[in-house]
């Protein structure tokens, strides 16, 4: 098990993009986004340096979910800069932020049912296979060879998320924990520079939880991806992450180590404090 | 007023006559849209159905006469004059609710929680069905619809409006179908009654509760089926207005269904669930067709009726997706 | 028993990856093809070729395009019959241009123009999705129709408004036109869609096809991972169009022969198209044959029943037929909703039990 992805495949490559260790990755700055009069974010900067876990936690509509969608480019914010790599960037298509190496998983599953396992781990390195239609029609030669090389790849990253029985089952047809599984591999096939996680472990029994805590520390150590992460079981985020930022009503109430956070009498009052609060 | 501004005004107001029709079958759709959501694209052939058999009860048809004597080498058409008008109305509406229910029975139980897509395609399935029922059960041959509604064009208005022309101008007044004027006021008539109904009435709630959510809708114990058995019966209801109003004005034809497909520009204008919407639509692809075909269709050589409509629903997609009435769509994943 | 995978293991990825992974279903489909292109011509005739064979060729075809775009790409399609016309009218004007042009360069480059033209409608399926995007297509549909019948360059200021396929060879061998030799238009319709049928397998179980089938499934995730909407639609609507124009230039050049553009081209052909992809099942090549070939020999078959056992007239005839064609799509849809093809998977699930179910 946990076969470490064999070295000259691409993965390398995306994480390997002069950025150091410990230097900023992705750095938001004073992002704000609302709908209609209703404001979602509100003025939040926090920074995801490489290599790390980072966890952003907050109550129910905090704007956690929004803030992922901003930084792949699917929401638009009204204000505010990111940079991701070095890059700034005001707008982006999703597209064109899953090209630079952003990947990410939901918060309800939102894998294409109709295709097997296989096929969506496949789909997930639409971003790396570059033959075009033509070469596609004939299929033998460069098609084929291009498929196959994926295929090794898809491979390794099922035999690591120990899916190999389920590899041509519909995806549709298969149990939650397993469509969640299913869901990270897709994101992993993507080789991704920063990986973002909406709630990886919603709904999922103590087992499960500790196979998904597993499966993110192994991705994080064995290939260095840096991992952003928004999930509610505390225990899990204290103990996986290196350091986290809290949300609550759209602004940001405290950033830093797990236990700086635990500390933090905002976050304290925003969780437990204030009666009538969802944790 | 001159003559130019003049057919203006007359262009305008038939294309409202007109849309005052796409609107009533539009309202179809919307009513069974609303319920089950089913998109249900046998609207059209329900008005065809529903206007064939008005016309055979009024007429005295046996039905399946064709089959009766392919089989039996029999010689059967009519079995006597026929039924008075008001009499074959009540008749055909019978009809339509016993049809209702057989769907309810047949189709619609079977495809409980199926798709949408699949639901349209079991509705394209009973048009088709339908449609050759009609004709085997009535003849495919054209009928004259005559239920003692006006018709003709009304001097009265023609006289008025001769009046409004500039002096000197030459201008014969307007022609106005007194029949596109009886079929709007019904068209008014039916759309009040519906509202009432669904706002007013223990049903009618039932009704909108089922709209909005099934199963919260079967949790407080209204029977599902029930309600799909009533709207059905309302829509075969509309469906049989319908026939009438264009079975009176171009004859019981195929053609008839096919008013069906104009109906989907209407819906995509003022949206699948709103009822106002599908009115307040109906009139813009109507007065919309009119001036397009009175005013560029010339230009292209004319007969751009057939695909205006469409190219209208399409352009306006471009800008407002969500229809006219509708909210705008915030994406969520 | 005849059927097995038990012992039949792969052990790379390039045979776990063809199109018949199972032995025994390899050999029966090189068993049909032989049947097809070496057995069928010598015993083919006129009522054959022009009733059953030929109409069902071209029909598969025309199904296997829309399946592209509405089975593999998601996008439901009204426009069938107005991108045949487009293919047929191509067609047309290519061979009364170019007289010398070989035949089959001119189906393909129908299908060519055919393709742009899909593209061109197929670019508001960016904003508009599901129903709505249906009644885009409806507007292709009637526009197109509207333009072939208004502009009579499109059919040489013929005063009837009709086209008429001139005779033209391939290989010395007549195809087209009143004269062609019935196994010569089989062979030529064949051979063209065994091409076509083996380039949609290939299309669809590459990136080309995930990336549409992405779309389908779940069209926001499949942009947050990186599929580009623009394209991947368009490239659908793009081959789609192509497949459903060589379709509109055999049907109208090789079956037809002679066509007048509302009466060929209707909204009815849409629906018969969409009609034999979903019987025969969304996103599934067999399906698109299974489906066409459903459609095709169904009515042939009643109408030997009722018109020609029976002795009934053809109108009742042809009434029943339209009703029973409806009752059996209701009916599919209860008891299959995803049509012959996953009627076929099931049956071959069961067989390869059989007859130990467990």
């Amino acid at each position: 098990m946990n076969a470490p992805i064999r070295p000259d495949t691409q993965l390398h490559t995306r994480a390997d993009d002069g950025i150091a260790t410990g230097d900023d990755l992705l750095v938001t700055e004073n992002i704000s986004l609302s709908f209609g009069g209703v404001r979602a974010i509100a003025d939040i900067s926090f920074d995801v340096k490489k290599g790390e876990i980072r966890a952003i936690i907050g109550p129910n509509g905090a704007g956690k979910t929004s803030m992922l969608n901003v930084i792949n480019g699917f929401y638009h914010p009204q204000q505010g800069t990111i940079t991701f790599r070095g890059n700034k960037r005001r707008r982006m298509r999703p597209h064109e932020a899953a090209n630079q190496g952003i990947a990410r998983t939901f918060q309800n599953i939102a894998l294409f049912g109709g295709m097997s396992t296989l096929d969506n781990l496949m789909t997930g390195r639409i971003t790396l296979m570059k033959r075009n239609m033509l070469w596609h029609a004939a299929w033998f030669g460069p098609a084929q060879r291009e498929e196959i090389e994926h295929r090794e790849a898809v491979e390794q990253i099922i035999d690591f998320l120990e899916i190999e029985h389920i590899r041509k089952t519909p995806v549709g047809r298969l149990p939650y924990g397993l469509q969640k599984r299913v869901e990270l591999g897709r994101a992993l096939a993507a080789e991704p520079a920063l990986l973002l996680l909406d709630e990886p472990m919603a709904g999922m029994n103590l087992e499960e939880k500790e196979d998904m805590s597993r499966f993110i520390l192994d991705v994080n150590q064995q290939y260095g991806t840096t991992i952003a992460l928004i999930e509610h079981d505390m225990g899990v985020v204290m103990d996986l992450s290196d350091r986290v930022v809290v949300l609550d009503y759209g602004r940001k109430i405290g950033d830093g180590t797990p236990d700086e956070v635990r500390n933090n009498q905002d976050v304290i009052d925003a969780y437990l404090g204030v009666p009538h609060e969802d944790a | 007023m001159s003559p130019a501004f003049l057919n203006l005004i007359e262009t305008t107001l038939n294309g409202l006559m007109a849309g005052v029709m796409y609107s009533l079958v539009a309202l179809g759709f919307v009513l069974i849209f609303k319920a089950s959501g089913i998109f249900n694209f046998a609207q059209g052939v329900m008005a065809l159905f529903a206007a064939l058999t008005l016309v055979g009860f009024q007429t005295g048809q046996v039905p399946f006469a064709h089959l009766i004597n392919a089989i039996f080498g029999t010689d059967l058409h009519h079995w006597g004059p026929g039924v008075p008008t008001f009499l074959a109305i009540l008749m055909a509406m019978a009809v339509m609710v016993l049809m209702a229910f057989l769907i309810e029975r047949l189709v619609l139980k079977h495809l409980v929680n199926q798709e949408p897509i699949i639901l349209f395609m079991a509705t394209i399935g009973l048009a088709y069905f339908l449609e050759g029922m009609g004709d085997l059960m009535w003849g495919a041959d054209i009928k004259p619809m005559n239920v003692g509604l006006p018709s003709g064009g009304s001097f009265w208005w023609e006289d008025v409006t001769r009046e409004w022309a500039s002096e000197g101008s030459e201008y014969y007044g307007m022609y106005i179908d007194t029949l596109d004027v009886t079929a709007a006021l019904i068209a008014i008539a039916l759309v009040s009654i519906l509202t009432i109904f669904s706002q007013y009435t223990a049903t009618g709630r039932a009704l909108r509760a089922v709209a909005d959510d099934h199963q919260a809708a079967l949790s407080v114990g209204i029977s599902l089926r029930t309600i799909w058995v009533i709207v059905w019966s309302i829509a075969g209801f509309v469906a049989l207005v319908a026939g009438i109003m264009w079975g009176a004005k171009s004859g019981v034809q195929f053609s008839l269904s096919l008013i069906a497909l104009k109906a989907l520009p209407v819906l995509i204008l003022g949206g699948f669930t709103s009822i106002p919407g599908a009115i307040v639509g109906g009139l813009i692809i109507g007065v919309g067709e009119k001036l397009a075909e009175a005013y560029i269709g010339p230009l292209v050589g004319g007969a751009i009726e057939n695909w205006f409509a469409y190219m209208l629903a399409l352009a306006f997609l471009l800008f407002r997706p969500q229809g006219l009435f509708g909210e705008r769509i915030i994406e969520r994943i | 028993m005849l059927y097995r995978e038990a012992g039949d293991f792969k052990t790379d990825y390039r045979s776990d990856q063809q199109t018949f992974p199972i032995k025994s279903e390899r050999y029966l489909f090189w068993a049909t093809m032989i049947v097809a292109f070496c057995i069928v011509p010598f015993f083919i005739n006129s009522y054959w070729e022009k009733s059953v064979l030929v109409p069902l060729l071209v029909w598969s075809l025309i199904a296997l395009g829309l399946n592209i775009l509405t089975g593999y790409c998601g996008q439901v399609s009204l426009g069938t019959g107005g991108f045949m016309a487009v293919g047929a009218f191509a067609c047309y004007k290519l061979m009364t241009a170019f007289p010398d042009l070989n035949i089959f360069f001119v189906v393909i480059l129908s299908g060519v123009v055919t393709a742009l033209v899909g593209m061109l409608f197929g670019l508001p399926s960016l904003r508009i999705k599901g129903f709505y995007l249906a009644v885009a297509t409806l507007a292709a549909q009637f526009f197109l129709i509207w333009v072939f019948n208004k502009f009579d360059w499109f059919y040489n200021y013929s005063p009837s408004g009709q086209i008429t396929a001139p005779p033209r060879d391939i290989f010395g061998i007549t195809v087209t036109g009143p004269n062609a030799p019935p196994w010569a238009t089989y062979l030529f319709c064949l051979t063209i869609l065994f091409i076509f049928a083996w380039v949609a397998r290939n299309l669809t179980r590459g990136r080309v096809g995930r990336s549409w089938m992405a779309i389908r499934d779940m069209d926001i995730a499949a942009e947050i991972i990186g599929v580009e909407p623009l394209r991947t639609k368009l490239s659908a609507f793009a081959v789609s169009s192509f497949y459903i124009g060589v379709g509109g230039a055999l049907f109208f050049s090789v079956y037809l022969g002679a066509a007048e553009v509302t009466e060929a081209f209707g909204i009815d052909k849409s629906f018969l198209a969409l009609f034999m992809v979903i019987i025969g099942g969304l996103g599934s090549i067999l399906g698109s044959f299974l489906g066409a070939a459903f459609l095709i020999l169904m009515p042939v078959l009643l109408k030997n029943i009722f018109v020609g056992t029976l002795g009934w007239p053809t109108d009742v005839a042809a009434h029943i037929q339209i009703m029973l064609i409806g009752g059996l799509i209701v009916l599919f849809l209860i008891v299959e909703p995803h049509g012959l093809a996953q009627l076929w998977r099931l049956t071959k699930e069961k067989l390869r039990l059989w007859p130990f179910p467990y």
